[in-house]
């Protein structure tokens, strides 16, 4: 495998591609953004100094060693937490708490467990003054396009992960948000329910005007799905690098192995390999001895 | 299919095993209670008299205890009088279970003594508006106060601190009190049950409140809901089941104060029923009445139980019961 290919090296597809997104109108400018903690013990700066711009219908991921504040990013985009420094401007305008405009998918599913699937998706529209005919066809719609219409009436306790996760984003999109924010949404999926999740999420993004800022710490997610990495490092968090994936695009699984998906793999791991050495000080070092003492019989082999 | 069968830790019993220790669970008293009262050896301080014999004060079914018995029947052997007979007996506080449950039957056929007295079911029926009333005036003030201080901190901090010393005043040291303010007759008993009920359910409803998960607050807010509306369209369905469960608990709790509640001004409803018959010794009409107010409170507390999971068909914890 040409391990050695620059992660950076675009095809020449995928580089127009790159130029008619930067052509496209911004919608989310973050600019200098800090994040400082008041702690018992002190301050605590979970973000510093952070700069970047998501188009409109761009996926963009956000990836970093845990506590590289990669959260309270998204909760601040989201309006759900305050930020002390700097900008974050939504169409220009600064984002103030929370707003349909920025509709987020938790990890924790936080479906309401007293509303039918139906009843959460229409949640939004509801809250929002719509009339209860209007909101159910823009429901029925999107139940279709997750693929839930035989389960409209199920509570989410009925549900697995990944459908709870479907309801999310339906209930999340119903409300036709500028972008969507998702902070590790498929993170407690098994990784069959994952694959098929990241496949889907990608045919719905292709086919609705939709921004993506996405967060996760599975590096080959954050490769699949994205059209740029932001990749935060920690104490304090601070952008590292934007990486502009250079894999084409329509994608799908069996790029995992191409070179250019392995190119950008190996420099994220670079990127954030280090970073977790430095993180691993917190914890004992557990040192795994070369040789062990034998408890089994010698011939009671397992390889 | 062993005993360890059973006395699996934390683990789920089959339903009929379920169904069955329930039943043990009530056998097992009365079969104590029946131990008690039909073996003779067991226990029995008392001689009941059958035959007075020339023991002058003695008398067809007095209870003696046997020192005394066994006093007079030596000194009858001595004087060569007439013997007295006897046979070991309880003590009269400790009725058999048949004696008990005769006296819950009769409870209901037999009229007053007094002219203008009550019949059991009409005391019965005092004493459960006495807690109707009670509860529903607590509630109407605590719950929604509860939810408000679950919610919002101001309300919180304004309320709380005072309730938490409040809460430890007894109840029912304000009887003369709601005598001097309500009168004598069901004003202060229905006071004592608020007073009783209202302070613990604020701080348990509040509490409750605290624990819906911040997660669907946040959620919500997300798709554009407003802070007035966070309290009417997530707060208030997001707790209702736990804290129908919670109602359903100090529910219990009314009852407790129900007894002291009634003493003060008139003695009303069952309490005056059981203070009567202890009078007279009646102590199996008094069982009877204390089971009647354990019936009572288990029944209801089933049939809202029962109640709540119609009402909460989403709720996954109150369905697995």
């Amino acid at each position: 495998m040409e391990n050695d290919m620059d992660y950076l090296k675009q095809s020449d597809a995928v580089k127009a591609r790159f130029d008619k997104i930067k052509q496209r109108e911004v919608i989310l400018e973050v600019k200098g953004l800090d994040k400082v903690y008041k702690t018992a013990k002190g301050h605590t700066t979970a973000l510093k100094n952070i700069n970047f711009k998501v188009h409109r219908r761009e996926f963009v991921c956000v990836i970093g060693p845990s506590g590289c504040g990669k959260s309270s990013l998204i909760r601040i985009l989201a309006g759900l937490e305050s930020y002390s420094g700097g900008e974050a401007l939504l169409d220009n305008e600064p984002i103030d708490g929370p707003c349909r405009q920025r509709g987020m998918v938790f990890q924790g599913y936080t479906l309401f467990p007293w509303l039918t699937v139906r009843k959460n998706v229409m949640f939004g529209l509801e809250m929002n003054g719509a009339t209860n005919e209007e909101a159910g066809r823009e429901v029925d719609l999107w139940l279709e396009l997750v693929g839930l219409e035989k389960f409209t009436q199920a509570y989410p306790h009925e549900l697995s992960g990944g459908m709870k996760q479907r309801v999310a984003i339906a209930r999340a999109l119903v409300n036709q948000p500028r972008i969507l924010l998702m902070d590790e949404p498929f993170g407690a999926l098994d990784a069959q329910t994952r694959a098929k999740m990241q496949s889907h999420l990608l045919e719905i993004w292709r086919n609705i005007d939709i921004t993506i800022l996405f967060i996760t710490h599975d590096l080959d997610e954050a490769i699949y799905l994205a059209d740029r990495i932001l990749v935060l490092k920690a104490h304090p968090g601070e952008v590292q690098e934007i990486i502009e994936v250079s894999v084409p695009r329509p994608r799908n699984p069996e790029q995992f192995n191409s070179p250019e998906f392995l190119a950008t793999k190996a420099r994220l791991e670079a990127l954030i390999h280090p970073a977790e050495k430095t993180e691993h000080k917190d914890e004992p070092d557990v040192h795994i001895p070369s040789r062990m003492i034998r408890f089994v019989n010698v011939e009671d082999n397992v390889e | 299919m062993g005993l360890s069968n059973w006395f699996v830790v934390r683990q789920e019993l089959s339903s009929r095993r379920k169904k069955g220790l329930a039943v043990a669970s009530f056998l097992l008293p009365i079969l104590l209670w029946c131990l008690v009262s039909y073996v003779p050896f067991i226990w029995h301080p008392m001689m009941k008299v059958s035959e007075p014999g020339d023991v002058d004060y003695f008398q067809v079914d007095m209870l003696v205890d046997k020192v005394t018995y066994r006093q007079e029947l030596e000194n009858m052997q001595e004087a060569g009088k007439a013997l007295p007979t006897a046979s070991p007996a309880n003590p009269i506080y400790l009725p058999a279970p048949h004696a008990v449950v005769e006296a819950f039957y009769t409870a209901f056929t037999t009229p007053p003594a007094q002219r203008d007295g009550l019949w059991l079911h009409q005391s019965l029926w005092q004493s459960i508006q006495v807690i109707f009333w009670g509860f529903l005036i607590s509630s109407l003030i605590g719950v929604p106060l509860g939810v408000l201080a679950g919610t919002y901190t101001v309300v919180s901090r304004l309320f709380e601190p005072f309730i938490e010393f409040f809460r430890y005043l007894p109840a029912p040291a304000f009887g003369a009190l709601a005598v001097a303010v309500l009168g004598i007759y069901d004003g202060p008993k229905i006071a004592i049950i608020v007073i009783g009920t209202l302070f613990q359910q604020i701080l348990v409803i509040a509490n409750t409140t605290r624990k819906l998960d911040y997660s669907l607050l946040e959620a919500a807010m997300t798709l554009g809901t407003s802070k007035i509306k966070l309290l009417r369209y997530v707060v208030i369905p997001g707790v209702l089941p736990d804290l129908y469960r919670d109602q359903r608990i100090l529910l219990g709790w009314a009852w407790t104060y129900l007894i002291v509640a009634e003493l003060i001004g008139t003695s009303s409803g069952i309490t005056w029923f059981i203070t009567q018959q202890a009078r007279y010794e009646h102590f199996d009409n008094v069982y009877a009445a204390i089971l009647m107010i354990g019936i009572i409170g288990l029944s209801c507390d089933l049939l809202l139980a029962w109640l709540g999971k119609r009402l909460f068909p989403w709720n996954k914890s109150a369905n697995k019961e």
